[in-house]
């Protein structure tokens, strides 16, 4: 028995590979078919390689449970999400201007805020911002950019077109899974590779060191790096030590590291105090240095902001940048690209209401029951509601919560995201909803991963696409198919 | 190498050690109780003391028993020389560095942990406690062999020796404190004639060095002589001596040890040229005691040295 592709439909939704039953996108023809091609027995075979695979590499994410940590096996699909070139060419620029457009933006609140000023923003918008970080104001980062790495969510809509649902510049994981979603893809579907011209996703870890080691303060041939994590309980620790390792940077801890009374900050090795250029750090804000942000933190430095500002040691993401990550800025970046660089954009966004402004508001409240809400400083999904599937009662106190903090909220059209066949049962394939996060840096240059993340939510129906509640991932090719 | 990685390292040796070693110490003390004649009492509180545990140990139990001392020793969460504790400890410090240890150090030590919890009451109970020890001394001589065959020689190994010869030393010298301050308890010459031959062939055993003494001795089983080969002994690799010079020669292959060597050499020296016959006979255990302390000295230096830096140019 081989997978029949006439009895694969997804619906109203636009999927990935196949245009109507029967009938593969143009780009994924040759997948479709060789999928066709293996018996039941077979595409379990390929399966059981993928999960053998994954399990040799160590690649793990951990779950906290009431038992203790646990170090989970990556959910990993086998069927890859297939990409043409000159779409993603398209998509990749808008991410970049996007990016470019953002750190001038976040450099402008922290200087002069003419953006307030010309009244494109509105000042009481800044005013609340969570993640303005008042003692940032007047620094000047290296390459005037504050955030060198950028997750950005992509959607594709029933118009098959990509939506930007978020950008994330505080600490985005997920580009280790990339990474190993095609070491382990490799191996389980060689074949794919000699008959399409699939883009190589693997420079990533160079780029990163060119844009880390483009902000280093000395300007020596090695700049020394390090990659600051919060330690072994967090979820992406394994990330963190995989992008060590990749980066030839050492995976510290806040103990590891001291800052002198030169402000300059030193890690403890064994050969004696290591002074450090660049720290890529994985902790958030408010846990980099209890001197100035909580003083409870333990996973910080103490002093560490003090050597930054005085320009001794770099740190990417720069603190404060996360001022622009939040869902209500998140709604005006259309126009500020349109201000900064005085482009459209090309990279549209979902559609956003303002429930801090008074004639959205009403809209949303009106519309409640087909809206989803989001507050807009939380991240991995907390603290929503949606609407078509709340209670009356759930619906009741959200609108109570708008009313009474209307700048925390924003709302959406409950999205269509798209879907891709994914193996459910032994040979079986049904269509699952899935989004995309490409990585952008900038520091030098500006550079966008060849793809990026494909995450699925692996429930039937489900929209959800976190790791942590069930999500799994995909590889996602970008094919070239000039002179096909 | 990171500071915190190189002191996880040596404390994951330290604690290995510490395990074996804390099982061994109940076997002495559970298998001359078979020996001894009826009526010699035995301390079993001894141990806390050897330990230096009295506080901790009188915040818990009120009767100085062996059921008490016993659990104390095998299983008290908060006695960080506790069986328990020593493998959780083990096993926490494997997890946090696993990048520098092989892979399968953590599944042994997972099975480790394992089988000591969950065969506790074993240990708790005389009829089965030796079979639970011997396999607490095993679990950690697996990992050790383990260690030992499979860590690339770089400067993490190194620490991994420093810390392994250390409590090692440590343990010796509480083995010896442990046979004298038994005879110590019966000084006598009311008490059966054997009792010296039956506390030394213990310690000996214990130390695994029972075989290795009558080889190199070749004579009868005698305190003093005991003493010295479990003290002075180059060969013997439990022995204070040998344990000392691997120190050195893991220090030795270590950045900026100059002092740390310095240190090591110089009290190497010092604590053999005061063992004399006069020591042996009437002080023992202060003898034991200072050493004791010494190792506590080169434990600081290390630490000062490697692990713990606070400002440059502190060096």
């Amino acid at each position: 028995m081989t997978i029949d592709w006439k009895q694969y439909n997804p619906g109203d939704f636009y999927d990935e590979l196949i245009s109507t039953p029967g009938h593969p996108r143009a780009p994924a023809r040759r997948l479709v078919s060789y999928l066709g091609s293996l018996t039941a027995d077979e595409m379990e075979a390929r399966r059981i390689t993928a999960e053998a695979t994954i399990q040799e590499m160590g690649v793990s994410f951990t779950v906290y449970t009431d038992e203790g940590n646990i170090d989970r096996c990556w959910p990993f699909d086998i069927v890859p999400r297939v990409i043409d070139k000159k779409l993603w060419d398209v998509a990749a620029a808008g991410l970049k201007q996007r990016l470019q457009a953002l750190n001038l933006f976040i450099d402008d609140l922290y200087h002069e805020q003419k953006i307030v000023r010309d009244k494109v923003l509105p000042r009481h918008i800044l005013d609340e911002s969570q993640n303005f970080r008042p003692e940032c104001v007047g620094f000047s980062p290296p390459c005037g950019v504050w955030a060198h790495i950028c997750g950005t969510d992509l959607i594709r809509d029933r118009d098959g077109r990509f939506y930007v649902l978020e950008d994330n510049l505080r600490v985005p994981s997920g580009v280790s899974y990339m990474l190993e979603n095609r070491a382990i893809t490799k191996r389980v579907l060689p074949e794919m590779f000699d008959s399409y011209r699939i883009l190589p996703v693997d420079d990533y870890p160079d780029k990163l060191y060119d844009t880390l080691a483009a902000i280093s303060p000395r300007h020596q041939r090695e700049p020394v790096m390090a990659v600051l994590t919060p330690g072994i309980f967090n979820s992406a620790y394994f990330e963190h030590a995989f992008l060590a390792q990749q980066l030839g940077a050492e995976l510290v801890e806040g103990s590891d590291l001291l800052v002198g009374e030169n402000d300059c900050v030193y890690m403890r090795t064994i050969d004696g105090l290591e002074q450090v250029d660049v720290i890529y750090r994985r902790i958030d804000d408010l846990f980099l240095d209890p001197e100035v942000f909580r003083r409870d933190s333990v996973l910080g430095v103490p002093g560490l902001m003090r050597a930054w500002k005085a320009g001794n040691v770099a740190l990417a993401n720069a603190p404060g940048a996360g001022v622009a990550d939040d869902k209500v800025v998140y709604a005006f970046v259309p126009d500020i690209i349109k201000y900064y660089l005085d482009q459209d954009p090309i990279l549209e966004n979902v559609q956003t209401y303002l429930c801090d402004d008074p004639k959205q508001r009403e809209h949303v409240l009106k519309n409640i029951d087909s809206l989803v809400i989001k507050p807009a400083n939380e991240s991995g999904g907390y603290g929503m509601l949606i609407g078509p599937h709340a209670t009356e009662k759930e619906r009741r106190e959200f609108a109570a919560r708008i009313r009474k903090n209307p700048r925390n909220y924003i709302a959406q059209p409950t999205i269509s995201l798209s879907t891709a066949p994914t193996v459910t049962d032994r040979g079986k394939v049904e269509p699952r909803h899935l989004d995309l996060r490409p990585f952008v840096l900038q520091g030098l240059d500006l550079e966008v991963t060849t793809g990026g993340l494909t995450r699925v939510a692996m429930c039937k129906g489900s929209l959800v696409v976190n790791s942590s509640q069930g999500g799994g991932s995909k590889d996602t090719w970008i094919v070239d198919r000039k002179g096909d | 190498m990171l500071s915190r990685v190189a002191e996880r390292i040596y404390w994951t040796a330290r604690y290995l050690e510490r395990a074996e070693n804390t099982a061994r110490l109940v076997n002495v003390y559970s298998k001359m109780l078979l020996d001894l004649p009826g009526g010699v009492d035995i301390g079993w509180y001894n141990l806390v003391t050897l330990n230096s545990a009295e506080q901790l140990f009188g915040q818990k139990f009120k009767r100085r028993d062996e059921r008490n001392v016993i659990r104390f020793l095998l299983a008290d969460p908060d006695f960080s020389g506790s069986v328990l504790t020593s493998l959780k400890m083990i096993r926490e410090n494997i997890r946090t560095t696993r990048d520098a240890l092989p892979a399968e150090a953590w599944e042994q030590a997972n099975e480790s942990t394992l089988f000591a919890t969950s065969r506790l009451d074993e240990g708790l109970r005389r009829g089965d406690r030796y079979e639970y020890l011997d396999g607490i001394i095993r679990c950690c001589q697996q990992l050790s062999g383990l260690l030992d065959t499979t860590m690339r020689r770089d400067a993490g190994w190194e620490f991994f020796r420093l810390g392994r010869n250390l409590e090692r030393a440590d343990m010796t010298s509480r083995l010896l404190d442990a046979g004298a301050s038994m005879l110590q308890e019966h000084p006598g010459r009311e008490e059966p004639l054997n009792l010296v031959q039956i506390v030394c062939g213990n310690v000996l055993r214990s130390a695994s060095a029972y075989q290795p003494y009558r080889r190199v001795i070749k004579g009868p089983v005698r305190s003093r002589l005991v003493v010295r080969f479990l003290l002075e002994d180059e060969l013997f690799p439990r022995s204070v001596a040998h344990c000392i010079d691997q120190m050195i020669d893991a220090a030795g292959a270590l950045p900026r040890q100059r002092r740390v060597l310095k240190l090591l050499k110089c009290e190497r020296k010092q604590i053999f040229a005061e063992l004399d016959e006069e020591k042996l006979e009437h002080d023992l255990r202060d003898y034991l005691n200072s050493l004791q302390l010494q190792l506590a000295d080169f434990h600081r230096a290390f630490s000062h040295n490697w692990f713990a830096l606070e400002q440059p140019g502190d060096t």
